[in-house]
């Protein structure tokens, strides 16, 4: 056993988990970060739609509310400093009917009471001006312009890259299985057979916070599972507006909206349908009849011949819909950061500093470490350069000039930097890098990206995976199959 | 920058764009061709079954065989040749085009040519495309990315394999993986016949008892890390009967559901789109809507037989020699309409005194089915064909004096081809 005995170890490295050991890592603090899939934002925040909500959705008597306006604060010096992709295209509520127009004044004013900057109500010319593509029968809506898109998984790995930077140690493929208080610390058992101990432990393990909790013999809750199913267009494609669009929403949910995303593709979606199955990600045909219909009711371009690809992810969520970051009241040294649903993305930055302040409540010495580095080097990624600027880029390292992924224009290098980073599952390196994303879906670059993962991390193809367990890609070479058939 | 002069610049090295390279380089034009792989001939090295060539030069070839006799002529020839290379944005709308590359091996540089054939092939259409439910694990491929990972890279995909779509590569594949040691427990086929062409249908699966559901549908996909199973329904009167549903527990799921051409490149330059055919709309001279950019082959519209690409890809050549020799630099043009069971008509345009050649593919399946060209109410040709099918092409060609009398006020009349 590790006989070190950690300050922090956060358990799960999603958004929220990232955020928090990021912000701990600017301390003399030793920290660590817990994992159970192969990488790190492979579980919830994977499949989450990416929206900066502007924080008009929720009252500011919620936790929710106060973390969310905080969070979309922070995202433009998140960005300076990360460089992951983010951008303030805007938020448009919109609403088709003179009653759906009351909800408008009540968002506006909640907007208004929870402090959202430079919001607006439009009447129906203003709202068209904004967003030419709408449905003609729009009545009018809600502008907000300090909603933001970004890509939440690098907006993971660029967290957990600066934390890891800054001396935080990052555990992947470590299942949480049990917590054992001995005098002043815990010592934390994975499922894989490894163990750690840390003074404080933060539980913000997402769709499994209860289990979590319960292994530590802390609070029972259950965190229930609300599927999300969301479908992806090509870029350019027929009707990408210029704003996040939204309907009026519903009691529980914000509705199905209409995403330009950050990289320029168009998502619709999601579907918000409880489950009892915390794996259940598979998408339906009757929900992407739903999808569709509710989007193009808002905007008719939008053409399901240009889907792409569908997906679906699970919100964490807890009975109250109010986000749970508390210290245990029955354990110590336990922080419980459980039932981050939407807007949880958004939060997440606030999340971190509560978080520390809650730790720091809790008994935690927080000394600034002098030597903090909060900047990450900006990757280059081929598709963002002008042609003069390639042309530069190709000349220090040839690699730029490979383009592997041709849908997404992304090259060698871009992987190679991916795999050195630690993402060397064909699901890590799309997400990182974009390879496979696009129109053709890895059709034209699989075999490409698998020899390259091999020649750098010396692992034979067999035994590379799209997302790590038994997800492998190539069942056995044809050369190991000819070996065994002339041994017989 | 580094910049580089050509009067022709072919895109693609494939069937059509070797076949177009050297027909232009032959009439002594200044020829360049670039692809993205490290090697000629585009997606043939990987289809090394035979039954290529059997019109072109009436005996039947493997895919390497068929690239080979291209290539050869390539390599001999005075064509430069770039592999490894990235077309990544061009400007056309002008008389020397310029076309913007990237590669590891000859940098970042940029080649002005009179005139672009654009021969890029296509790319598949996958499970994405399809919406079809279920979860996402590994072991989903496109039936030519599985085919390019045994038959050139030496991977086997998986073990018990079922195939969706019976369009050709999916047929070739299920024999492949058959020979190869992996187990074919269905191809299923939304369609109530195959797509493919008969002569797969029955020597890679009749001849391998692997079953073909027809007229039936994949409606889910199981399985959290690898595939484990697949559900299959019938279509009855055209929706699925969930009653019949059966599932089958295999490991691979190969999608062989159709191609599109793969077109971003144009799109991006500004060339108009036929949305029917997802290639570029060209006239005649398979000229597209910029001036002197032509193109052939896969790009242009999914052929079924590659010879039908190199004969697309010659015509192409000639075309554009003709045209920068100043000949049909203006020409008389007109509309040719796809109407009753046709998908559509290649060229959509049509011109007096000479022969024309026309591509089209039927919308339905019949024995002896009747081609008529009108003018209006007039016939101006009619065709008896043995049999037509969505899944194979077919070409007819209309005779210079066909085609008389069809100006009106100094205008070409449209023409309308029906099947019926």
């Amino acid at each position: 056993m590790n006989s070190q005995i950690y300050d922090v170890a956060i358990i799960g490295a999603g958004c929220c988990g990232a955020s928090i050991a990021r912000k701990l890592s600017a301390y003399e603090i030793s920290v660590v970060l817990l994992e159970k899939c192969v990488d790190v934002g492979f579980g919830v925040t994977k499949a989450n739609s990416g929206i900066i909500h502007a924080g008009f959705h929720h009252p500011i008597t919620s936790l929710k509310a106060r973390l969310e306006i905080r969070g979309n604060l922070m995202f433009d010096q998140l960005h300076y400093e990360l460089g992951f992709p983010f951008k303030r295209v805007g938020i448009i509520v919109v609403a088709f009917s003179v009653e759906e127009m009351k909800t408008i004044e009540h968002l506006y004013s909640q907007g208004v009471a929870n402090g959202v900057p430079r919001m607006e109500i439009c009447g129906r010319e203003r709202i068209l001006s904004l967003e030419p593509q709408l449905n003609s029968d729009v009545v009018g809506g809600l502008y907000a312009p300090t909603g933001g898109i970004i890509e939440p998984y690098r907006y993971v790995f660029a967290l957990v890259e600066s934390a890891q930077k800054n001396g935080v140690e990052v555990k992947t493929q470590f299942t949480v299985e049990q917590g054992i208080r001995e005098k002043d610390y815990w010592i934390v058992k994975s499922k894989e057979g490894e163990t750690i101990k840390a003074r404080y432990v933060v539980n913000s393990a997402g769709l499994f916070a209860d289990e979590v909790s319960k292994s530590f013999d802390a609070e029972l809750f259950e965190i229930i599972p609300r599927k999300g199913e969301e479908f992806l267009l090509q870029r350019n494609a027929k009707g990408l507006p210029n704003h996040v669009i939204f309907p009026v929403p519903g009691a529980h949910t914000k509705g199905i909206l209409v995403i330009p995303t950050v990289e320029g593709t168009l998502m619709v979606g999601p579907t918000a349908i409880e489950t009892d199955d915390k794996y259940d990600v598979e998408t339906t045909s009757q929900n992407l009849e739903t999808v569709f219909m509710q989007a193009t009711y808002m905007v008719p371009a939008i053409s399901r011949r240009e889907i792409i690809t569908s997906f679906a992810g699970l919100r964490p969520t807890m009975k109250g819909n109010d986000f749970y970051i508390e210290p245990s009241k029955k354990q110590p040294h336990f922080i419980q950061v459980a039932g981050i649903q939407s807007p949880g993305l958004t939060a997440s930055p606030a999340i971190g500093d509560y978080v520390k302040d809650i730790l720091k409540q809790e008994g935690l010495q927080l000394i600034e470490k002098k030597d903090f580095d909060p900047f990450l080097p900006h990757p280059i990624k081929v598709r963002e350069l002008s042609f003069e600027e390639l042309e530069k880029v190709v000349e220090k390292d040839p690699k730029y000039g490979h383009i592997v992924c041709r849908c997404e224009s992304v090259s060698e290098a871009e992987i190679v930097e991916a795999i050195s980073k630690g993402h060397a599952t064909l699901d890590g390196i799309k997400f990182y890098t974009r390879a496979g994303m696009g129109r053709c879906q890895g059709a034209f670059c699989t075999y490409k990206i698998l020899k390259i993962i091999s020649r750098e991390t010396g692992m034979p193809v067999e035994k590379i995976t799209k997302r790590g367990d038994n997800s492998w890609i190539i069942s056995q070479r044809l050369q190991a199959l000819a070996d065994e058939k002339a041994e017989r | 920058m580094q910049e580089r002069n050509y009067d022709v610049l072919v895109i693609g090295a494939g069937a059509a764009g070797m076949a177009a390279a050297l027909k232009v380089a032959e009439e002594g034009l200044k020829t360049a061709i670039v692809d993205r792989e490290p090697f000629l001939g585009g997606i043939l090295p990987q289809c090394i079954h035979n039954g290529f060539g059997v019109h072109l030069f009436k005996e039947e070839l493997t895919g390497p065989e068929f690239a080979e006799r291209f290539i050869q002529d390539v390599v001999k020839s005075d064509i430069d040749i770039y592999l490894n290379t990235t077309a990544t944005s061009m400007a056309v709308h002008q008389p020397v085009k310029q076309v913007n590359l990237c590669s590891s091996e000859h940098g970042v540089f940029r080649i002005n040519a009179r005139a672009i054939v654009l021969a890029m092939g296509c790319r598949e259409r996958n499970r994405g495309n399809l919406g079809i439910p279920g979860t996402r694990p590994a072991g989903i491929f496109t039936a030519g990315l599985a085919q390019r990972l045994i038959n050139i890279d030496g991977y086997m995909p998986g073990k018990r394999v079922v195939i969706v779509g019976s369009g050709d590569i999916g047929l070739i594949m299920a024999r492949r993986l058959t020979w190869t040691g992996a187990e074919v427990l269905a191809v299923v086929e939304i369609l109530p016949y195959p797509s493919g062409i008969t002569r797969n249908i029955v020597q890679c699966l009749n001849d391998f008892n692997i079953p073909l559901y027809l007229s039936h549908i994949i409606t889910k996909i199981e399985g959290k890390e690898r595939v484990e199973a697949v559900e299959i329904t019938p279509l009855e009167n055209g929706a699925p009967n969930y009653t019949k549903t059966f599932k089958v527990e295999c490991d691979t799921l190969l999608f062989s559901v159709g191609l599109i051409p793969e077109n971003e490149l144009t799109q991006s330059a500004g060339i108009k789109i036929n949305p029917e055919t997802g290639g570029p709309l060209v006239d005649t001279r398979l000229m597209t809507s910029a001036e002197g950019v032509f193109a052939c082959g896969n790009v242009l519209h999914v052929h079924d037989l590659v010879d039908w690409v190199s004969d697309e890809a010659q015509r192409c050549g000639k075309e554009l020699i003709n045209f920068l020799q100043g000949k049909t630099e203006k020409i008389e043009q007109g509309k040719v309409i796809a109407g009753a069971n046709l998908k559509y008509v290649l060229p959509n345009r049509y011109r007096l005194g000479e022969k024309n050649r026309f591509s089209m593919r039927s919308l339905i399946v019949r024995d002896k089915a009747t081609l008529v060209v009108r003018q209006g109410e007039k016939t101006i040709r009619q065709f008896t064909l043995r049999h037509v099918k969505p899944a194979e092409m077919f070409h007819v060609e209309l005779k210079q004096e066909d085609l008389n009398d069809l100006v009106s006020n100094g205008e070409l009349l449209p023409i309308e081809f029906s099947l019926s």
